[in-house]
């Protein structure tokens, strides 16, 4: 499946956000990766956010903070966010399982530094902010209202050509 | 420049560097459990590459929610099992013969001084107790360690926390790793291993070393590590002793894996644990961690002893000792989960589990259970646990509960009185 990586943004504005509050174990019973689809973020609290709302349902980015995905090894966690179509996290920094987890899976873990991060949250004063990533050239603009702001990243050309190749199965299977 | 123990292992496991900086290790185990493994069982089947690299380095077993307790766990491991009787995987667990992964595992005698180790579960960090590289994965690396024995990692970083001292009775391999994660913070060693040394971990036996190196995951990191001694090569003896002349001779030979006197740390912190009391956490984060003193009478609803961090024979030893000729508080419900049917028969033999039972515990077969929130033993909303378990987040053991980590000594001692409770005050 063609991944998307641009699209509207939903913030989670906390740093360590765990697996546990992005898909709890009880439902770590499931056998595919699509049943896992109604749970997502479902034992998060985090003032003016709603698992079952609007925001979350059109977002196809999430913009958190720092250490987001600690815990569990389990890849249920961006199992959840790719079924729900979101397949790109910007954060300050990452879980290393998580981190490897959403490359191994073809999808994108974003790092930026705190003072950009803070500058699009910062945006969603001005309204829906739409996030537009481009891998080849390492950078992404985000819009809100009208006004547009890019952003550089790094990433690493390992994790690069996992996205490029949909994952780490078939980079693998491929080399090795 | 000499090389530290984990950068001995990256060398000498380096199958390929695809890109500077990234190091694909070849695999001594991959080590698999229900919960897990079932989804990349299923897209190897969907690829067409239903194989496995090594039936002999890969193990598994069923351990999460064991006895099965409804038609989607049954299905999980149905999913284990069938797949395990049609790859011939001889090391496979079931129930009966099953037991908590990070536990049994090494119980078996599988894990190594050496030994690259990875698994779909993140405490699998447990493993580097023996001297291995031991990583916690998700499903893709667990799915493509199965099919071609590899893994991908960063250029390994470590952190050398040196214990200093000696702890004081009372105080246990538990609580000095609160306290460490405590220092580090959740993410504090994020990308990083951790290398335990001085003399605190020389004086630990080889359950001590894993309740230590459980929780490195619980600071972020990829793998605990210790280096393999004398105490490693008794605890391994019964399964190595035809590989060796004598003990002395494979201590010698595990010593080449030992960090070189001149390594590189990123960075060395020294704690001396001598005046260390007793810790337990609070909140939903397992850095948010105090004294036993300033959280003492607080009440709880349930104790939880056993998991992979503290469910071993030293653990229930300690717990009974304090229970014996004791009841627990009418106020709390207490469990008792021995983590392998080794430990469950040892402690029957040693007359503890008489002592739980005496003492007013429920005795549950060996599984991780409730330490997440799936089975035997479960919180309800508003509910708080005393558990010697690994993580406190949020709902872990059940949607509004609370769980505070402690040692098994504290949790035995909060058992008699139903407030969390010191256990030198018993």
């Amino acid at each position: 499946m063609k991944k998307t990586f641009s699209g509207p943004a939903i913030f989670l504005d906390r740093s360590d956000i765990n697996t546990d509050e992005i898909i709890p174990a009880k439902y770590l019973t499931e056998v595919t990766k699509e049943a896992l689809r109604p749970y997502i973020l479902e034992d998060l609290k985090l003032e003016g956010f709603d698992p079952h709302g609007k925001k979350l349902k059109q977002a196809q980015v999430v913009i958190t903070r720092a250490n987001f995905g600690c815990g569990s090894s389990r890849e249920h966690a961006p199992w959840v966010f790719e079924v729900n179509g979101i397949h790109t996290i910007i954060a300050e920094s990452y879980a290393r399982i998580f981190r490897q987890n959403m490359f191994n899976g073809g999808m994108l873990a974003i790092e930026l530094p705190r003072e950009e991060l803070d500058r699009l949250f910062a945006m969603q004063q001005e309204g829906e902010v739409v996030i537009k990533v481009d891998l080849q050239g390492q950078q992404l603009s985000a819009s809100a209202g009208g006004h547009s702001e890019l952003f550089r990243f790094d990433i690493s050309p390992f994790d690069k050509a996992l996205v490029q190749a949909g994952g780490w199965v078939d980079f693998a299977d491929a080399r090795y | 420049m000499g090389k530290n123990i984990a950068e001995k292992i990256f060398d000498a496991h380096l199958r390929d560097e695809p890109f500077p900086g990234t190091k694909v290790l070849d695999l001594d185990r991959v080590l698999c459990h229900e919960i897990t493994t079932p989804v990349a069982i299923a897209d190897l089947l969907w690829r067409g590459k239903d194989r496995v690299f090594d039936n002999t380095k890969i193990k598994a077993v069923i351990d999460h929610v064991t006895p099965a307790k409804d038609s989607k766990t049954a299905l999980q491991a149905k999913m284990l099992r069938d797949w395990a009787r049609r790859h011939e995987i001889v090391d496979f667990f079931d129930v009966g013969r099953n037991g908590v992964c990070h536990a049994l595992f090494p119980e078996k005698g599988y894990i190594r001084p050496g030994f690259t180790v990875i698994m779909g579960d993140s405490h699998t960090c447990t493993h580097g107790a023996f001297g291995a590289f031991a990583a916690g994965v998700g499903t893709t690396d667990l799915e493509v360690g199965i099919l071609k024995g590899v893994c991908a990692f960063r250029e390994p970083k470590t952190i050398r926390i040196n214990l200093q001292g000696r702890l004081a009775p009372g105080v246990y391999a538990k609580d000095a790793i609160l306290f460490v994660i405590g220092q580090l913070g959740v993410n504090g060693a994020t990308d990083r291993v951790i290398e335990f040394r001085g003399p605190i971990v020389d004086a630990m036996s080889m359950e001590s070393r894993m309740t230590l190196c459980n929780m490195a995951i619980e600071a972020g990191g990829t793998s605990g590590i210790c280096l393999p001694d004398q105490i490693t090569v008794e605890y391994l003896w019964p399964f190595i002793c035809a590989d060796y002349a004598s003990q002395e001779a494979a201590v010698s030979d595990f010593r080449r894996w030992h960090s070189d006197p001149d390594a590189s740390y990123e960075r060395v912190l020294d704690f001396d644990l001598s005046s260390l009391e007793p810790q337990v956490t609070y909140g939903f984060k397992p850095d948010c961690v105090k004294a036993v003193r300033e959280l003492a009478g607080t009440a709880v609803d349930q104790i939880y002893i056993g998991t992979c961090t503290n469910g071993r024979i030293e653990d229930l030893r300690v717990a009974a000792e304090i229970l014996k000729g004791r009841k627990i508080s009418e106020s709390v419900r207490g469990i008792v989960s021995p983590a392998t049917p080794k430990i469950f028969s040892q402690a029957m033999e040693e007359g503890l589990m008489q002592v739980f039972m005496d003492a007013g515990f429920c005795v549950t077969n060996p599984t991780c259970g409730a330490c997440l929130g799936m089975s035997n033993g479960v919180l309800a909303e508003g509910e708080v646990c005393a558990s010697t378990s690994n993580r406190n987040f949020n709902g872990r053991m059940g949607k509004g509960g609370m769980v505070h980590l402690m040692s098994p000594a504290t949790a035995a001692a909060t058992a008699i009185t139903g407030v969390i409770t010191d256990p030198r005050q018993i």
